[in-house]
């Protein structure tokens, strides 16, 4: 073999030469990782989007009552931090291909996102009810309305894709399907949806209790 | 043989998953305290945030298994996103705390 061969060879089998993974993880982990970031990026925008809206609004809404408003936030955030955690057992459970436990754990992941998304629903039921509207509400400044549901419709949307995805990879991984790598993957999303939230619970709950 | 050992390994696991769940629940409930409590805005922005940047932290790292995987990785990920939300501050902060020294927001 000629010097220029071996060289073309120790880039080819070389870590940044296309021969391996360089980050050690796949590619369709990668994508989901590169997917996190940009939209990690999308919420943070929403949430500074908020704040400067509340900012530059003397009479900003407080509309939250400690109960039941805080109390609900914090069951929701408890029901996230828990699907997390089944999320964990379903990721580790297939790795030690234990299938039926897998799909047990996914379902108690998708029974967690779905008393969030009740729990949610019934908020912004309660809000609406109240007479809140994109552009309009009884308390203060307009564009409470359309900052709020934006943002954690946003969220709502990411909680019932999540839903979705979980439900298509325990169907899969009950029927023999899918890799180890595939229910990892959906657990990054998953536990980026409850990072998310660890945001917005305290910027818009916590942070606008109404002390009357 | 393989499945024990593998059972055997995550056993530990576990009970390192159950910590950090019971963790992130303290300091959302200290989250709760706070806003029981009520602090000036500036004072409790700070605090909430640092808590919420932990708990973050708490899932990227073993949630999200980022502790576990290769330092080149996270050198990837991590700096980019933080240099990024650095840039956005920037442009927010001296505007909104502006305003709120005003006596504008709360």
């Amino acid at each position: 073999m000629s010097d220029a061969e071996a060289k073309v060879e120790a880039l080819a089998t070389g870590e940044w030469g296309g021969g391996s993974f360089p980050y050690a993880v796949g590619s369709k982990k990668f994508g989901m990782w590169l997917f996190i970031i940009s939209d990690a990026l999308t919420f943070s925008v929403l949430l500074i989007a908020y704040g400067y809206l509340r900012l530059a609004n003397k009479n900003w809404p407080e509309p939250f009552e400690f109960y039941p408003s805080l109390v609900t936030a914090t069951v929701m955030t408890l029901c996230l931090l828990s699907s997390s955690l089944t999320m964990v057992m379903a990721v580790a459970a297939r790795q030690r291909e234990d299938r039926s436990a897998t799909v047990k754990w996914l379902l108690a992941t998708m029974a967690g996102g779905l008393a969030f998304l009740v729990l949610h629903a019934n908020e912004w039921l309660k809000l609406i009810g109240e007479g809140m509207k994109p552009f309009q509400n009884p308390w203060g400044a307009p564009l409470f309305g359309a900052s709020f549901f934006t943002l954690t419709g946003m969220h709502m949307f990411h909680v019932l894709s999540g839903v979705g995805f979980l439900g298509v990879v325990a169907v899969a991984t009950a029927r023999a399907k899918f890799t180890s790598e595939d229910v990892e993957i959906c657990g990054l999303y998953w536990h980026f949806v409850d990072l998310v939230w660890m945001f917005i619970f305290p910027l818009v709950y916590v942070m606008s209790i109404h002390h009357g | 043989m393989s499945h024990n050992a593998a059972v055997k390994h995550a056993e530990p696991a576990t009970k390192l998953f159950m910590w950090v769940w019971i963790w992130l629940l303290l300091l959302t409930a200290g989250e709760v305290v706070l806003g029981y409590e009520q602090y000036p805005v500036k004072l409790m922005l700070t605090m909430l945030m640092s808590l919420s940047v932990i708990k973050a932290g708490l899932i990227m790292a073993y949630f999200m298994h980022l502790r576990f995987e290769k330092m080149k990785l996270v050198l990837t990920l991590v700096p980019a996103l933080v240099i990024i939300l650095c840039l956005f501050s920037i442009f927010f902060f001296p505007d909104s705390l502006r305003l709120l020294d005003l006596g504008w927001g709360r």
